[in-house]
C-alpha cells in the first residue's frame, strides 16, 4: 500500500539527444494535459538549436551504427522490445492518462513491443530481399546491396507509442540514425520510450527525440543540409508541400504521409524508403 | 610506336534527315506552336533540321493523348501483350541499329564507335530486358498486384540521347504507364526516329509521345497536372527545381543527376589496366557522362608513374570527326557546353593546378576540346568539386585507404566511383565505404539493363535498370 502521506516523485520530461537527456537549450517548456484537461507535465519545447544538436548527434552516430553487423542491430532492436515489455505497466499508465481505456492501452503497448520484435527480425534479412545479383551481359560479377541513406528526420504521427515505434524502428533497423519530432500533444510516452532506448544497448545518437511544436521544428529538419531523408508521417496536410519543398534543397528522400493504420502488420515500405541501392561491378577472369 | 591512320568514315548516307520535324503526339507528327529551333551538327556547326517547339498547349495535348492511351488501351492491356510490343521495338532498334548510330553521332557529336558499339546495342537490350518484366511484375517484389502510375512525364539530357530515352521509356511501358518524353534541345533527332519505330511497331497511338523544345517545354511537362510520374536525368540544379515543383503534389519523382566520381588507384593496382580504365572513365563520350571518373585519386607511391603512363596513353587518343571509326574523342555537344568546360579549365589554372594536354590538332569548325589533365589539384579547387562534364581529369593523391575514402566521399554527389587494386578484400572494404550508387572495381563505365543505376545524396534518387528500376513506375 502506498503511504498516504508520501509525496510522489515526479519525472522531469526532457529531450533525448546523443544518448543524454538535456533540457531544451532555449529553456522553454509547454504544458501537456491529460485527456480531461488536467496538468500532466511540462514537456521541453525544443528549438532550432536543439534540432541542429540532434542532427549533429545523429550524424556522429551514423558511421558506427551503420557499420554494426545486421545481426547485432537485430539483437539491439530485440533488446528494445525486452526493455519495453518490462515497462509495460508504465506505458499503459501513460496511455491511460491520454484517455485510452485499459484494454486499448494494453493493446497499444503490446503492439509496440511486437513491432520492435518484428523489425528486429528484419535486420539480417533486408539485404537478401532488397538486394540482388544481376545477370549482366558480359564477364562481370555484379551485385546490388541496400545501404542506409544516412540521417533521417522523422515527424512522428499523433499515435503516441505504437505510431512512434512504427516509424522509428524501420528507419534505424537498416543502419540509419534518426531525429524524431514526437507527437506534439502527447509527447510523454516518446520520452519514456527514450529511457527504454537508452537502456537497450542502442548507441547514443542513433535515435534522438525532440518534443515541442511540429510547426516550429519540422521546417528546420526539412531544410537541414545534413539530413538525408524525411518521414512526414505526422506532418499536417497543409504543411506537406512546404516541407517537401524545403527538403528539395539537398534532395532528401521524402516519405509522404499515407494511410496510417498502425495496428496492421507493416510491409517493407517504411524500411526501403530510407535505403540506397549500391551496385558493384567486378570483372570475372583468370 | 604510333601508327598513322587513314580516314575511315562511316557513311552518312544511311540516314535521311528531313528538313523539319513536328511533335509526335497521339501517334501522329503534328505541328508545334512555339518558335521552331534548329538542331546543329556539333562537328561542323551546320544546321541539321528545324525542330518544332512545343508550347504549354502542345504539351497539354500530348499529356491528354497519353492519358487516353493509358485508360483505354495500354493500362487495360495484358502484360504479355505489352511485352510483345516491347520485344518488337527491341527488334526494330536492332534492325535499324546502324541508322540510329549514325544519326546519334551526327546530332550529338559522339564517336561512331561508341554510338555503334555501346549506345545503340544497350538501347535494344534495355527494351528487350524490360519486355520480359511486363507480364511478371507480380514477381518483382512490389506486392501481389502492382499497378502502373499512369502518365509519365520524362525529361532527358543530350549526352546519351537515345540511351536515356530507352532508360526512361522501356520501364515505364513495361509497367503499364504511358509517356510524354522531352528530348534535349540539342539532340532531338534519334528520339524522333524512335517515334517512327513506334509507328512501325504499330504501338497504339498515345502510348509514346515526344515533345521537343527547351527548358520551358520541360517545365510545362513536369508541372502539368495530368502527369502522375516525373522522371528526369540532368543537372543537379535543374533536378532540385523539379523536386521543388512536385512538392505537395501526388506526383512520384525519380531523379538521376550530376556526379563527380572518384576513381581510386591503389599502389598495387595493375597500372596498365588502370590507365585504360581511367581513360575510359573520363574520356568516354567526351566526358559528357554523369558518372564519369573525373577525380583520379592515386596512392602516392605510384602517382608519378601512373601520371606518366596516362600522359603517354592520352597522346594516342584521336580527337576529330565523330563518324570516323578511328575517333576516340568526338565533338563537344554544343557551344554552350564548350564554353562551360573552357571556363572550368581556366579556373583550374587560376587556382593553381597544373594543366596538360597532349599535342593534338583540333578541327577548324565545330566544338572541340582536347583531352586535358590537371595535376596538383586540391580538394577545394573548383575542378575537384564541380561537375565539368567534359574531357578534363583532375588528379589528386592519397596515402592511406581511409584518406582515399574520405576524399572520395567529400562531395555532395554520390553517383559512381572506381577502385583499382589487385587485393580483393581491399576492393570490398573500399566499396562498402564509398557513398555512391555504382562502384566499378577494376573496370569503369559499364552499363547493363539488368544492373540498377542511380545515385546517393545530391546525385538524385531512384534507380534505373534491374528489378529496382521498376519501383519508380509502379504504385506498389
Amino acid at each position: 500500500m502506498p503511504d498516504a502521506t508520501r509525496l510522489t516523485v515526479r519525472k522531469t520530461y526532457k529531450l533525448f539527444i546523443g544518448g543524454a537527456f538535456p533540457r531544451s537549450e532555449s529553456g522553454r517548456s509547454y504544458v501537456v494535459d491529460d485527456a480531461k484537461g488536467g496538468f500532466l507535465a511540462n514537456a521541453s519545447r525544443a528549438s532550432r538549436k536543439d534540432v541542429r544538436d540532434a542532427v549533429t548527434a545523429a550524424r556522429k552516430a551514423f558511421p558506427g551504427w551503420s557499420a554494426r553487423t545486421a545481426y547485432n542491430r537485430g539483437q539491439i532492436l530485440y533488446r528494445v522490445a525486452e526493455m519495453l515489455e518490462g515497462r509495460r505497466d508504465q506505458f499503459v499508465g501513460e496511455l491511460r492518462d491520454l484517455g485510452l481505456g485499459k484494454a486499448a492501452a494494453g493493446t497499444a503497448v503490446d503492439g509496440a513491443v511486437d513491432r520492435w520484435v518484428w523489425y528486429a527480425g528484419w535486420a539480417d534479412k533486408l539485404a537478401a530481399v532488397a538486394g540482388s545479383a544481376n545477370p549482366v551481359a558480359g564477364p562481370f560479377f555484379n551485385f546490388s546491396t541496400p545501404e542506409p541513406t544516412g540521417t533521417v528526420g522523422v515527424i512522428a504521427p499523433d499515435d503516441p507509442l505504437l505510431g512512434l515505434v512504427s516509424v522509428v524502428a524501420p528507419a534505424i533497423v537498416s543502419g540509419n540514425t534518426a531525429v524524431v519530432v514526437a507527437a506534439e500533444r502527447a509527447p510523454l510516452p516518446a520520452i519514456t520510450l527514450a529511457e527504454v532506448l537508452a537502456t537497450s544497448d542502442l548507441p547514443g545518437g542513433v535515435v534522438n527525440i525532440l518534443t515541442g511544436s511540429r510547426a516550429e521544428l519540422a521546417p528546420w529538419l526539412a531544410s537541414h543540409m545534413d539530413v538525408n531523408a524525411l518521414d512526414l508521417a505526422g506532418a499536417a496536410a497543409e504543411d506537406v508541400a512546404a516541407l517537401e519543398e524545403a527538403a528539395a534543397g539537398n534532395l532528401k528522400r521524402v516519405l509522404r504521409p499515407g494511410a496510417q493504420d498502425w495496428a496492421r502488420t507493416p510491409g517493407t515500405g517504411r524500411m526501403t524508403a530510407f535505403l540506397e541501392t549500391k551496385t558493384v561491378w567486378h570483372p570475372v577472369g583468370v | 610506336m604510333v601508327f598513322e591512320y587513314a580516314p575511315a568514315p562511316e557513311s552518312a548516307s544511311i540516314v535521311d534527315i528531313r528538313p523539319s520535324y513536328g511533335l509526335f503526339v497521339g501517334g501522329e507528327f503534328v505541328d508545334g506552336h512555339g518558335e521552331p529551333f534548329k538542331t546543329v551538327n556539333p562537328a561542323d556547326e551546320t544546321a541539321l533540321a528545324e525542330i518544332a517547339r512545343a508550347d504549354a498547349a502542345d504539351v497539354d495535348r500530348a499529356v491528354r493523348a497519353a492519358r487516353t492511351a493509358f485508360e483505354k488501351v495500354w493500362g487495360p492491356m495484358p502484360g504479355a501483350e505489352r511485352a510483345k510490343y516491347l520485344y518488337r521495338i527491341a527488334r526494330l532498334i536492332q534492325e535499324r541499329a546502324r541508322e540510329l548510330a549514325v544519326l546519334e553521332s551526327i546530332d550529338n557529336g559522339k564517336p561512331i564507335r561508341e554510338s555503334r558499339d555501346v549506345d545503340v546495342p544497350l538501347v535494344a537490350a534495355h527494351f528487350f530486358y524490360h519486355a520480359g518484366w511486363a507480364d511478371k511484375l507480380e514477381h518483382a517484389g512490389f506486392g501481389p498486384d502492382p499497378r502502373p502510375l499512369g502518365v509519365a512525364g520524362q525529361v532527358i539530357p543530350w549526352n546519351f540521347p537515345l540511351l536515356m530515352l530507352a532508360w526512361k521509356i522501356a520501364p515505364a511501358l513495361a509497367c503499364g504507364n504511358t509517356v510524354v518524353l522531352k528530348p534535349a534541345e540539342t539532340t532531338p533527332l534519334t528520339a524522333l526516329l524512335f517515334a517512327d519505330i513506334c509507328r512501325q511497331a504499330d504501338l497504339p497511338p498515345g502510348v509514346v509521345n515526344i515533345v521537343t523544345g527547351a527548358g520551358e517545354t520541360g517545365r510545362a511537362l513536369v508541372e502539368h497536372d495530368g502527369v502522375d510520374k516525373v522522371a528526369f536525368t540532368g543537372s543537379t540544379a535543374v533536378g532540385r527545381g523539379i523536386a521543388r515543383s512536385v512538392a505537395g503534389t501526388r506526383k512520384r519523382l525519380t531523379l538521376e543527376l550530376g556526379g563527380k566520381a572518384a576513381n581510386i588507384v591503389y599502389a598495387d593496382a595493375a597500372l596498365d589496366q588502370a590507365v585504360e580504365g581511367i581513360v575510359n572513365g573520363i574520356f568516354f563520350n567526351q566526358g559528357h557522362v554523369c558518372c564519369a571518373g573525373s577525380r583520379l585519386l592515386v596512392q602516392e607511391p605510384v602517382a608519378e608513374e601512373l601520371v606518366e603512363r596516362l600522359k603517354t596513353r592520352m597522346g594516342t587518343l584521336r580527337v576529330g570527326d565523330p563518324l570516323d571509326k578511328n575517333t576516340d574523342i568526338g565533338a563537344i555537344n554544343s557551344a554552350a557546353q564548350l564554353a562551360r568546360i573552357g571556363e572550368l579549365a581556366r579556373a583550374g589554372e587560376d587556382e593553381g593546378a597544373e594543366r596538360w594536354s597532349p599535342p593534338c590538332e583540333l578541327p577548324g569548325r565545330g566544338f572541340w576540346f582536347a583531352p586535358t589533365l590537371f595535376t596538383g589539384v586540391a580538394q577545394s579547387h573548383r575542378i575537384a568539386q564541380e561537375e565539368i562534364f567534359g574531357p578534363v581529369l583532375s588528379v589528386l593523391t592519397f596515402r592511406t585507404p581511409e584518406e582515399a575514402v574520405a576524399k572520395a566521399n567529400n562531395t555532395p554527389y554520390g553517383l559512381s566511383a572506381g577502385i583499382w587494386t589487385e587485393k580483393g578484400s581491399q576492393i570490398l572494404w573500399t566499396a562498402q565505404r564509398l557513398r555512391a550508387g555504382v562502384v566499378w572495381a577494376n573496370t569503369f563505365n559499364k552499363f547493363d539493363p539488368a544492373s540498377p543505376f542511380g545515385g546517393y545524396k545530391e546525385s538524385g534518387f531512384g534507380r534505373e535498370g534491374g528489378r529496382h528500376g521498376l519501383e519508380g513506375y509502379l504504385d506498389a
